[in-house]
């Protein structure tokens, strides 16, 4: 928060309620710095999809936004990916996926 | 635009929600109501409270002066943003959710074993014997038996739930004159807690007089928290704590206090000076106990009694009391903000309130956490209404009165005190001291409002007291998250 500072243990868990909705996600906006390519932080493999870069560093040119959507994003950190429901209706929706850096076209289609 | 004329229009207008803004070192806090939060406010958000202050604006009005004072827009829809979810500002009408009464099943914590009404004593304030007295003890034993101390930690560790650590508190009369029990007492609760998988603390108060090595050690080496009633030096404490036959106790307590603090080291040994009107000397009071006694710890409290009562503390006499207050929470606040520990423990007990946040539902733990048994067993609100007709909830062989217990908690929740409704200090008071309201106004749900101006005159203190440490020594707070 900017304009008001928490003092006490209150208020330090106030801020973190408001930046649970108000907040931004940082690792994607972080920029390099001047002079630096922009390679978005996170925690994922080189070879998953998701942290693919486009020609100019960054990710606003790839043809599809899947830098959100796809495996560790979703079952290692627990990002609100938007792809389907793995834990209770959609548990084998990748099974002909066995390497997504080879098989991604192979994912399921699944209707909800 | 006024409110009433936005409404009508349809626009939704800002408001200023509930807080208590204060000054300190150099700059501008909130304390938000009710939750008890603070915060430090930069710039903008000053300005931002200040023209909604001024007339409730809709937002267009608010970022269209703001940006021809020259604050950036990203900044203005940041700070307006935090501002209205940390419910500084409110946009529109909002309905507020009204607190809640706990659920039934609310675990205890504590209970104060009064294992005698029998004191040595005939200090002129105490409210178990002076005129103000409201226990009924005719044919209840003078002294708690080892059947009524067993069934009382039964019932402690059985309506404790699922909480790890439990505590029992021994009062009286005076708590050493039954000794025994109380050796007793710590021995059996120690080994049915640990069979319970609990953690049990123990503390006593007592008048000092009969300490001996004996005792001394017995409370040592079982971590005794110890809290030694004392109004000051020779000339004070004698003015009311007396014995029957009206000697003065200073003189007895004195070396049994030395004997204590010498031997003692294992838990908290605090003086606790009851105030009254010809005993008002805050800044002598503290000097000698610290000083000359040797306490770590010393923390005042007015006599509670009818006004009509000579030893009952005026108007006058309490803006005095408030000033020594003041004088010693300042010299408070230049130990915080040297590093170093200070035994002002109304300062520190505030401060330790504020930091957590604090937002109180109930005044005190009586009847939630914490519940008095009397001689006979008998339940009770707390201590202070031990074996009187009011507040009684059960008998420790029967079980706690729940149905007692969930009336007195409705009637007593903030929800129910009124007058306290508009009142930005009730978050750390609640409405006060139910023995105090009965004492004054004869029903222990009244709020306390002959403390009103005196509880936000020490609150707002000790509010500018801890931003100006949060400013100049901010480590030092952390002293306040332990426990």
């Amino acid at each position: 928060m900017n304009s008001m500072k928490p003092i006490n243990r209150k208020a330090r868990k106030i801020e973190e309620a408001v930046i649970a909705v108000t907040g931004d996600v940082q690792a994607l906006q972080k920029r390099g710095g001047e002079g630096k390519v922009y390679y978005p932080m996170g925690c994922t493999l080189n070879f998953t999809p998701g942290w693919e870069v486009d020609v100019s560093g960054g990710t606003a040119g790839l043809c599809q936004p899947v830098e959100r959507d796809l495996f560790d994003c979703y079952l290692g950190c627990g990002w609100p990916a938007q792809v389907p429901d793995h834990l209770n209706n959609a548990p084998d929706w990748t099974d002909k996926c066995a390497s997504a850096a080879n098989d991604w076209r192979k994912v399921d289609i699944v209707f909800p | 635009m006024s409110t009433a004329a936005a409404t009508l229009t349809g626009m939704p207008t800002y408001r200023l929600r509930e807080y208590h803004a204060f000054d300190s070192a150099g700059s501008r806090f909130l304390y938000l109501v009710p939750s008890g939060a603070i915060f430090a406010l930069d710039p903008l958000g000053i300005e931002i409270l200040n023209r909604v202050g001024e007339h409730s604006l809709t937002r267009k009005e608010l970022v269209e002066t703001l940006l021809a004072e020259g604050y950036e827009l990203r900044h203005i829809q940041a700070a307006l943003q935090e501002l209205e979810h940390s419910e500084v500002l409110q946009h529109g009408d909002e309905t507020v959710e009204p607190p809640k009464v706990p659920e039934l099943t609310f675990p205890l914590q504590r209970i104060v074993l009064n294992v005698t009404n029998q004191c040595n004593l005939a200090c002129g304030y105490c409210y178990e014997y002076s005129a103000d007295k409201i226990s009924k003890t005719d044919g209840k034993p003078k002294y708690m038996d080892q059947q009524v101390a067993e069934s009382a930690i039964e019932l402690l560790i059985r309506e404790s739930a699922q909480r790890p650590k439990i505590h029992v508190t021994f009062f009286g009369g005076e708590t050493l004159l039954n000794f025994p029990l109380l050796r007793y007492s710590v021995e059996y609760a120690r080994k049915r807690s640990a069979e319970g998988g609990k953690q049990v603390d123990f503390s006593l108060t007592t008048n000092a007089t009969l300490l001996n090595e004996e005792v001394v050690d017995f409370l040592s080496s079982n971590r005794v928290g110890v809290t030694v009633s004392i109004d000051g030096d020779r000339e004070l404490n004698d003015r009311m704590r007396v014995f029957q036959d009206g000697r003065g106790t200073y003189e007895v307590m004195l070396p049994k206090i030395k004997l204590l603090l010498e031997r003692h080291h294992t838990n908290s040994i605090g003086a606790r000076v009851t105030l009254s009107a010809g005993v008002s000397h805050v800044r002598r009071i503290y000097e000698h106990l610290t000083g000359e006694v040797g306490f770590d710890a010393v923390g005042f409290s007015p006599a509670t009694a009818n006004p009509d009562r000579l030893y009952h503390i005026g108007p006058a006499k309490m803006n005095s009391i408030l000033g020594g207050f003041e004088e010693l929470a300042w010299e408070y606040r230049d130990y915080a903000v040297a590093g170093r520990q200070h035994g002002f423990t109304n300062a520190s007990d505030t401060l330790k309130e504020l930091h957590s946040g604090i937002s109180k539902a109930y005044s005190c733990g009586a009847g939630l956490g914490l519940l008095g048994v009397g001689t006979a067993g008998d339940i009770n609100l707390c201590h202070r209404f031990v074996d009187s007709p009011v507040g009684k909830m059960g008998h420790v062989n029967d079980g706690i009165d729940h149905a007692a217990r969930q009336t007195f908690l409705e009637t007593h929740h903030l929800g129910a005190r009124y007058d306290c409704h508009t009142c930005w200090a009730r978050p750390v008071c609640a409405g006060g001291c139910y023995h105090e309201a009965f004492i004054h106004y004869g029903d222990t749900s009244a709020a306390n409002l002959h403390y009103c101006d005196w509880i936000r005159g020490w609150n707002d203190l000790c509010l500018r007291i801890y931003g100006e440490i949060s400013v100049r020594n901010p480590a030092f707070l952390n002293r306040f998250s332990e426990n």
